[in-house]
């Protein structure tokens, strides 16, 4: 790991099926209706069950602390949820890919863009992390 | 329905101490697909200076989204919750949650606000341990959705 303006993260893809959806639902205690039936999804005018944003979100932030020789560097980690993951009922779910770039390194801090993207189109929006540097 | 603006600045109530538990925090590591040791194994933790295995950093969630419960769902505010989709999240982080943390959740009105025909609720977590140690602050913005379809 070296944090240097430009630097790539080590890029991961993820897949989420159904079966993901419902463990993430159980472990977050996030069980909105959208997220697993697909009658009232569609209901809701959505095309289909969609991703818990948070887990989209908690799937992209594997990809900044594995990166890191230790969590405790995070500072700050946000992102706005631009473009729900659309999750079919099928053996191969959805694939959420996500990559990281070191934008800018100030003031004993180090800004990570995050990408996530699902089907060529980005799914989060403004996804950044802060981290601490030396 | 527009929101109560008066709402701002209100600080609800802290439900009870929330105590992490080793099994809740390796249950959303996996949940979130991780495969961080420092997420699972309480060796590999102690090993990286932490008391006991790491939560994964979106974690803090499952204690603010359920504080949070207590403002979006308060009829006064005039939030219909059948409308509401999360917009943005952000964290801020004094150091990663861990196993056996006791911690306290103050949740905090920080901003009401419209645009596009949709009402925009911005709610501050606090997240301490009961001895008063900021561990994280959680900042989400919910978005009502208009009625008019035209703005959907």
């Amino acid at each position: 790991m070296e944090i240097v303006e430009g630097a790539s993260l080590p890029e991961r893809t993820f897949t989420v099926t159904r079966a993901d959806l419902i463990r993430y639902a159980g472990a977050s205690g996030d069980f909105n209706v959208i997220h697993w039936n697909e009658r009232v999804a569609t209901e809701v005018g959505l095309p289909d069950v969609i991703a818990h944003g948070m887990l989209t979100m908690g799937l992209a932030a594997q990809v900044v602390t594995d990166w890191l020789d230790n969590p405790g560097r995070l500072l700050s980690y946000g992102c706005r949820f631009t473009r729900p993951v659309v999750v079919p009922d099928d053996d191969h779910g959805a694939q959420v890919t996500v990559s990281g770039t070191v934008t800018e390194i100030s003031g004993g801090e180090a800004t990570i863009t995050v990408r996530a993207v699902c089907n060529d189109a980005t799914v989060l929006g403004k996804a950044t992390a802060t981290i601490k540097v030396g | 329905m527009a929101l109560n603006p008066d709402f701002v600045g209100r600080t609800y109530p802290p439900a009870p101490a929330y105590l992490v538990g080793r099994e809740k925090v390796r249950e959303f590591a996996r949940a979130v697909q991780s495969t961080n040791p420092l997420n699972f194994d309480v060796e590999a933790a102690r090993a990286g200076g932490y008391s006991d295995i790491v939560a994964p950093p979106t974690f803090a969630i499952s204690l603010s989204m359920d504080a949070a419960q207590a403002v979006v769902l308060d009829p006064e505010l005039g939030l219909d919750y059948t409308r509401v989709v999360h917009g943005d999240q952000r964290f801020e982080y004094s150091r990663p949650i861990v196993a056996g943390d006791e911690l306290v959740c103050k949740v905090t009105i920080d901003a009401i606000r419209s645009a596009a025909g949709n009402d925009m609720l911005t709610t501050r977590a606090d997240i301490a341990t009961v001895a008063g140690e900021h561990v994280v602050t959680s900042y989400s913005i919910l978005v009502a959705r208009g009625t008019d379809e035209s703005s959907a």
